[in-house]
């Protein structure tokens, strides 16, 4: 038996400690908005805050967390969009086929939150999440407007 | 048919929200189907509210269909786009209304232009049947009448109604076939940069993706499929991971695969790894990458060649030639990659099929249902999802099939077969592995007077739908070379033709098709050429061009915005390219600086289209944007290599693509120049490859001929 608090709410899944949290995430807890794109913490759809950095949950065992504190896409803002990053990824239309944007949106709100005003280099350096629709040009705008709305929020 | 249609379409979602039970299912349970929408024939739904629904027949995969085809109907329907929303039809809908919603594929980049007719005389049709019912309701001439923006208007008396007032009364009259469509200039939502009406969802996680799925009493399906492409399972030990966690029953699915089925998919995949499989992997065991490159330039100089087109005599204008020039090039099989993995869930019961999909085409995955259970096409129930990416692979319906074969096994229990990322990679419909010569010959002056360009390779239509071969002919593979696309035709002697050399390896439609490869043979040969004959690019291309007027508008649009000939910061250079598909007319300046010690950076792209008409110009912008980065992944990083008969390359870290440091700033210009209607999705990717590569060559003086470009050393003095 694992535990685990997600968005505030403290959980219990029932299955071994090595099960990665993503799966853990999806499966057990039925959350949804975490993708799995690779398994091997390649792509970034899995991304989830612990204790409120990035991380790719696909190689994370969920036995591991003990009581950090998890946020999803869900539990990034009351509403699912009114955090800075949502308003911003909004006002961009940003998405496309949008599988990869949970890991896209829940890696810049991370990123914001230790540089509030990221330059070009540290958006490269810090989003190296996958998006095959290629939305790279919005999320990189989309960034700076939310820094401008003071991302961090 | 409209009444009938209603009653069907409440009991299906009935259903659906029964089965859903608690969960949520993520497709919008349509505001109408509870609060009274009317249908206005079989494109439109108006609530009492002036909800409008579009229903939509096409499959969104981010290329923004969704929102478009709306523009189309609520522009005729004169619909206030606030109140528009989009829906999909089902494909079990459609089969029992004779395909009334038309051609569900979705590839091609024909979603608009596809349906550009039908569904804005749909929208039209519904506004003619508003209209009617305010005029009866006033008692007033039709002619008195006026719409838009939601709204009926009594032009002489100033009496107005809303849509929704007049919904229900507009909804019991005729539908309307005559219809008379807007002209381009009366257009008010067709044009307009509207944001898409798919984001909000995908900005909380609460866009549900077919792999999302969940339903009362599901199981989870991992599968492996034999390594080799022809190959078969021969036995599996089922009893060796019984006892894991989860695990519920393990089958063989078809003759070439097995699946283990746990209560979760990551129970199931853990003990899919554990089983103990025997596979028959037959004759192409032995198969690699150089004997396919063999293979294929075998057919470089084989007599033997299907016909893509031909005018004046070839050979006796390379002969007359001042000089020629030569240039064989090379691309690998490459993988769709989609973020979202194959998947499928599937419902057996009763001697009935429901599906839970992401299908770039619902009727083909009703018929393959259908097909795999053996059940009656109208037995088939089909909830269409949104594609987390398609990019042609979800054309295919083989992890369809697979999920109605493991459920029929286990009756009354959905199943959720989830392919892993490795089995995505290596289980692909892959692009097809071409090499192409060229042979160019010039006059004293520079001229070209002949021209021949010899594909060798796969041919998709052979792999996949060999009725379509016309006499050995793929004229798929001449994409972008058609006499109808082709622009360079003022070239005196031309032969353009395609040695068919097929593998054991599958081929299918990859975003873009041919005209990706095409364009990098001919427009990085071009250049050699323009060198050879001691020319500027832009301008020999303008030469060849003569007969061409709207392949030369983009190509001066690009080389105006991106000034070329005008200096660049100091190790900054340029390559320009052109190309047709599509429907439409692409073209692309790259800027690029290469370290001495080999390093590339693309700085600028300037691209421009002309798709005939824009429907939507920020979501055109997206889509060139993003065919940067399903072009320039491809050309830097793709390559599936073949091994033992099998993929080599499993997952991200071996199938590497573009992350957003290696994004280069694309401007584009959007020239819609009026009369036709091309594609968006994927002719833009072609230009991609060419503007990079010609602006690589100006850099360093090498020519990249062989693809990935990771694969060369850039390293020059």
């Amino acid at each position: 038996m694992i535990k685990l608090t997600v968005n505030g709410i403290s959980h219990t899944a029932d299955t071994d400690p090595d099960t990665p949290l993503l799966w853990v995430i999806r499966e057990w807890l039925g959350m949804t908005g975490t993708k799995y794109g690779c398994g091997i913490a390649q792509c970034g759809a899995c991304t989830v805050h612990i204790d409120g950095v990035a991380t790719r949950s696909c190689q994370v065992p969920a036995g591991s967390v003990g009581d950090a504190k998890i946020t999803t896409i869900e539990g990034l803002s009351q509403d699912g969009l009114s955090h800075p990053v949502q308003v911003a990824w909004l006002q961009h239309d940003v998405p496309q086929c949008g599988y990869c944007q949970s890991g896209q949106i829940m890696a810049a709100a991370a990123l914001l939150k230790t540089n509030p005003k990221p330059s070009n280099d540290d958006i490269d350096n810090a989003i190296t999440n996958i998006c095959r629709c290629g939305t790279y040009q919005r999320i990189r705008e989309a960034i700076h407007t939310a820094a401008s709305l003071g991302g961090k929020a | 048919m409209s009444n009938r249609l209603a009653l069907r379409r409440r009991s299906f979602l009935g259903s659906v929200a029964a089965l859903s039970g608690g969960f949520t299912l993520g497709w919008h349970v349509p505001a109408f189907a509870q609060s009274g929408g009317q249908e206005l024939g079989i494109w439109v739904v108006i609530s009492p509210d002036d909800t409008t629904v579009v229903r939509i027949a096409r499959s969104e995969m981010g290329q923004g269909t969704f929102t478009g085809l709306a523009q189309l109907v609520a522009d005729e329907l004169d619909a206030d786009w606030k109140h528009v929303r989009a829906e999909y039809v089902s494909p079990d809908e459609n089969l029992a209304h004779k395909r009334a919603w038309g051609d569900m594929s979705t590839g091609g980049s024909r979603g608009i232009r596809g349906s550009v007719d039908y569904v804005r005389k749909g929208g039209a049709a519904a506004r003619a049947m508003l209209i009617e019912a305010a005029a009866q309701r006033w008692n007033v001439p039709v002619a008195e009448c006026t719409a838009a923006n939601s709204v009926l208007t009594h032009t002489p008396s100033g009496r107005t109604l809303r849509y929704g007032e007049v919904a229900a009364d507009a909804a019991k009259l005729p539908v309307p076939t005559e219809v008379k469509l807007k002209t381009p200039a009366q257009w008010t939502i067709i044009g307009k940069p509207v944001k898409r009406l798919d984001t909000v969802d995908k900005l909380s996680g609460k866009q549900v993706f077919a792999i999302d799925v969940q339903l009362p009493d599901m199981l989870n399906a991992a599968i492996a499929q034999c390594p080799v492409y022809d190959g078969k399972l021969k036995s599996f030990d089922a009893d060796k991971i019984k006892s894991m966690p989860g695990v519920r029953q393990v089958v063989a699915v078809g003759d070439n695969a097995v699946a283990v089925v746990a209560d979760k998919w990551y129970q199931a995949k853990t003990a899919l790894a554990a089983l103990p499989i025997v596979w028959d992997e037959g004759a192409s065991a032995t198969v690699d990458s150089a004997q396919i490159a063999t293979l294929l330039k075998g057919g470089l100089d084989a007599k033997e060649a299907a016909l893509g087109q031909k005018h004046g005599d070839v050979e006796a204008g390379l002969a007359g030639a001042a000089k020629v020039i030569e240039a064989v090039y090379a691309a690998p099989f490459l993988a769709h990659a989609t973020m979202e993995p194959m998947n499928c869930t599937a419902k057996f019961a009763d001697g009935k099929v429901e599906i839970w999909v992401a299908s770039q085409n619902g009727d083909a995955s009703l018929a393959a249902a259908a097909e795999a259970s053996g059940v009656k096409l109208g037995d088939v129930k089909v909830n269409k999802l949104h594609l987390g990416g398609g990019f042609g692979r979800r054309g295919q319906q083989d992890y369809t099939r697979q999920a109605v074969l493991i459920a029929q096994q286990i009756p009354g229990r959905p199943v959720k077969l989830i392919w892993s990322r490795e089995e995505d990679t290596t289980h692909d419909f892959y692009r097809p592995i071409t090499q192409c010569k060229l042979r160019a010959g010039l006059d004293a002056s520079g001229n070209v007077v002949a021209l021949h360009a010899r594909l060798s390779g796969q041919s998709i239509l052979a792999y996949l739908m060999p009725s379509r071969m016309e006499n050995g002919v793929d004229m798929i593979a001449f994409q972008s070379w058609t006499k109808e696309e082709f622009g360079y035709s003022a070239i005196p002697n031309l032969l353009i033709d395609h040695a068919v050399r097929n593998t054991h390896v599958p081929v299918g439609f990859w975003r873009g098709v041919n005209t990706n490869q095409n364009a990098i043979y001919m427009e990085c040969f071009i250049d050699e050429v323009a060198h050879a004959a001691g020319k500027d690019p832009l301008e020999f291309r303008r030469t060849l061009l003569v007969n061409s007027p709207k392949h030369l508008a983009v190509l001066n649009a690009v080389a105006a915005k991106a000034e070329w000939g005008k200096p660049l910061p100091q190790g900054v250079f340029r390559g320009i390219c052109q190309n047709y598909g599509y429907g439409s007319y692409t073209a692309a300046v790259a800027e690029v600086s290469v370290s001495p010690q080999g390093e590339l950076k693309v700085h600028r792209i300037v691209a421009a289209t002309d798709p005939g008409y824009a429907v939507n110009p920020q979501q055109i912008e997206a889509q060139v944007q993003g065919s940067f980065v399903f072009g320039l992944s491809a050309v830097l990083f793709g390559e599936i290599t073949i091994d033992k008969g099998r993929a080599v390359e499993t997952n991200f870290d071996t199938y590497p693509v573009m992350r957003i440091a290696d994004m280069p700033k694309v401007d584009t210009i959007i020239a819609p120049s009026g009369g036709f209607w091309g594609g968006v999705g994927e002719p833009t990717i072609a230009v991609a490859g060419p503007a990079v590569l010609n602006a690589i060559f100006a850099a360093t003086g090498k020519r990249v001929r062989s693809l990935p470009l990771r694969l060369t050393d850039l390293a020059h003095a």
